[in-house]
């Protein structure tokens, strides 16, 4: 006998037509899986009660282990078990170069776009390695819910970029289970205190895990979710928490900082219970056993605590004033201050983050499952268990997405915070005769020129039918899907001829490089417009000279004398030495001369080509 | 004529319904589809109709129509745990056969 939920009225849906949704959590750390069950909104717990899955994978051959288990070895086996795999999700090999820390594994096929772990069991991605930890929650909501799951909502931290969100999709998709949508971390927590239920509002998503720090300022528009600003600090969270602790009953103990392995994780243990008692009590005896036989006693009380953890948590604050004023609004514009993450559950950050927004932040559900409890909400929505609600709740693209044109300028045609889905067309030519083809380089970014905006992808159109500069007629659409995952095609009007491409997961961002890419664009936005300017008047010059040289070659011997050619020459060579000079004046100013001096030459060749085109008709033929 | 309740649902309903804000109770009721003719219905309820009869155990209001009241009498809800699986669960005195996942039934 099936076992059955609550329906709201008049929606008991037929038998075997119940549609059984789930909302995950991704985490860098643990992850979580919880889903809608008459009417209420819940984590789903393991057959042990335990509703945290570590997101850590172990290759041991045959089997793979996820979760507990594996997290349980990886200190032993710290090659063959994967942990924070989010973190590499998305990113190429040269990419992962760059970030601080180089995670500990074999890498291997060095500079392939994307990076593959090397184990026991083979080689494998992070794409596949996210699939076994989405594989393992998916199967917990199988069993859980009693049937397969229909769909499912992932979330992803505001900052992924379409890469990064590529990669997540198709992990989901090799775990076999049908992504209704991505949603962003932060959003989801709104959604979980039903701060989607009013049509406009300005909140703070404050989410401090175990590792990393992020804040996100929200702007909720007529029911569309707009992220105004995003920020945070990639190595800040409850470990730092943790080693402040540990360092602190350290010298209280007198122990000296060359302690060996066993001893710092199990003083680090004792820290981390510390924090965790102080959360209720205002003071917790500590014991650590030294392990000579010895035993060391002492007491920590939460103003002591405070004191201690207080420059971490202020640290938290910074990237807090940055957010806001990347959003330009003030601490008064803020109507809610949601927390995630278990770090705030120490009751000092709630203190300081209340104190900093000068309000009370919002704390009734479980800071470690309200992501997932979000992202359930809108699984339950969207697989269609509540017809008549019409939200669709809407998100925006983080950073602006264009196409290179000629002089290595970018053209935007979808600008950043546009709300998705969207698609934009925008119309380009050619800029040779007889040109047949035309790359087009998709590119992200605030900058004007390419070099400083991040390249996505690049395609070919060809087959162009041969044509006179700028009678081509090529559209370019772009699409970006409720996932924030963009399409680019490109196509030729009179032909109809097309090529497009999707943006894959071989590049990625890391977490603070929108932010800065953000900051960029303002920090240079004068020095980009000189340099659009300049590269502007370079292709100017330079479709100019070209038009010329084809003209001189046409029919120069015919209608110029040979001292004419040569003035018309030196003019040319003057304007090149120009183009290839920084100031984009004096090359209009060259130009403009270049004009001047050909305008007899031009005349000359438009009287010939009337008299060629009238040459054997007669006057009356074109009245 | 009686529906009752078991300690256990009527602890999952109070908590359903406070979590849902509003609803003076639930309802019960059965509706021909599925595979094996009948369908249970198992529903939030807002307001008492005209031909519903109501039955209370352990303080939670239970709206039956007429007309299903003829196909569940002597019924017992229940909210049982098979395996990680939880959910409400229809102990049916009348039912003589039900398909294999039980959504459906007949008298």
């Amino acid at each position: 006998m099936a076992l059955l939920q609550l329906s709201e009225p008049g929606q008991s849906s037929a038998p075997h037509q119940r549609k059984l949704s789930a909302g995950i959590d991704l985490g860098t750390t643990n992850s979580l899986v919880a889903s809608v069950r008459s009417g209420k909104a819940e984590t789903l717990a393991d057959s042990e009660g335990r509703h945290l899955l570590p997101s850590v994978v172990r290759y041991i051959g045959p089997s793979i282990a996820v979760g507990y288990q594996a997290k349980a070895e990886s200190v032993r086996d710290p090659l063959n078990t994967i942990v924070s795999v989010k973190r590499l999700l998305g990113r190429s090999v040269t990419e992962l170069k760059t970030l601080g820390s180089r995670p500990p594994y074999r890498f291997s096929g060095e500079n392939r776009a994307v990076p593959r772990i090397h184990t026991v069991m083979g080689d494998f991605s992070p794409v596949e390695i996210s699939a076994e930890i989405l594989k393992s929650l998916g199967q917990r909501a199988t069993r859980t819910l009693g049937g397969e799951l229909d769909g499912v909502v992932i979330t992803v931290p505001a900052y992924f970029d379409d890469a990064q969100r590529q990669a997540t999709k198709d992990a989901a998709r090799l775990a076999g289970l049908k992504v209704l949508r991505l949603l962003n971390e932060p959003t989801a927590a709104a959604v979980a205190y039903g701060l989607d239920a009013d049509s406009d509002g300005v909140h703070a998503i404050y989410d401090l895990g175990g590792g990393t720090f992020d804040i996100s300022i929200l702007r909720l528009r007529r029911g569309v979710f707009e992220v105004m600003a995003t920020g945070g600090d990639s190595a800040l969270g409850g470990d730092d928490i943790d080693r402040v602790l540990a360092e602190w009953i350290m010298g209280q103990a007198g122990i000296s900082d060359d302690v060996d392995h066993t001893l710092r994780r199990r003083l680090l243990r004792d820290a981390c219970a510390a924090k965790e008692a102080l959360t209720e009590q205002t003071s917790c005896p500590i014991e650590l056993d030294l392990g000579d036989g010895k035993c060391w006693k002492g007491t920590l009380d939460r103003s002591q605590f405070n004191a201690l953890v207080d420059p971490i948590i202020r640290k938290t604050l910074i990237p807090c004033r940055r957010a806001l004023r990347d959003a330009g609004i003030g601490v008064q514009e803020i109507d809610n201050i949601v927390l995630v993450g278990g770090s705030t559950r120490v009751p000092r950050v709630r203190e300081l983050v209340g104190e900093f927004f000068g309000s009370h932040p919002l704390v009734d559900i479980d800071p470690d499952r309200v992501v997932a409890i979000g992202a359930a909400i809108q699984a339950d929505i969207l697989v269609g268990n509540k017809p008549g609600e019409e939200m669709l709740l809407l998100d925006v693209n983080p950073l602006s997405l264009g196409i290179e044109t000629m002089g290595g300028l970018v053209e935007k045609v979808i600008p950043r915070n546009t709300t998705i889905p969207v698609a934009r067309a925008q119309e380009f030519t050619t800029f040779k005769d007889g040109q047949t083809a035309m790359a087009i380089h998709v590119l992200q970014g605030e900058r004007e020129l390419v070099r400083d905006c991040r390249s996505l992808a690049r395609f070919e159109l060809r087959d162009i039918p041969p044509m006179v500069a700028g009678a081509a007629r090529i559209r370019v659409t772009f699409a970006v899907d409720a996932d924030g995952l963009l399409s680019v095609e490109a196509r030729e009007e009179s032909t109809g001829i097309r090529a497009s491409v999707e943006i894959k997961p071989s590049y990625g961002l890391s977490d603070g490089e929108i932010e800065s890419m953000l900051r960029d664009s303002i920090d240079h936005a004068a020095e980009d417009m000189e340099s659009r300017r300049l590269r502007e008047q370079q292709v100017e010059a330079q479709r100019v000279i070209e038009a010329l040289q084809a003209a001189l070659r046409d029919d120069g011997d015919e209608l110029l004398d040979p001292a004419e050619r040569e003035s018309i020459e030196t003019g040319l060579a003057e304007l090149k030495a120009l183009s290839v000079g920084d100031d984009h004046r004096k090359i209009k100013a060259g130009v403009q001369a270049l004009e001047e001096r050909c305008a007899f030459y031009v005349e000359r060749r438009m009287n010939a080509s009337v008299r060629k085109a009238m040459s054997g008709h007669k006057v009356e033929e074109f009245d | 004529m009686s529906i009752t309740l078991t300690e256990a649902a009527a602890n999952h309903i109070h908590s359903f319904l406070k979590n849902r804000g509003s609803g003076l109770g639930i309802r019960l009721g059965v509706r021909t589809s599925g595979c094996s003719g009948m369908a249970y219905v198992l529903e939030f309820a807002d307001s008492i109709d005209e031909n519903d009869q109501v039955f209370e155990g352990h303080g939670v209001k239970v709206l039956v129509d007429a007309k299903s009241l003829l196909y569940l009498d002597g019924t017992e809800l229940d909210y049982t745990r098979e395996g990680l699986n939880e959910g409400f669960k229809f102990n049916n005195p009348n039912v003589k056969d039900a398909c294999g996942c039980g959504e459906s039934f007949t008298i």
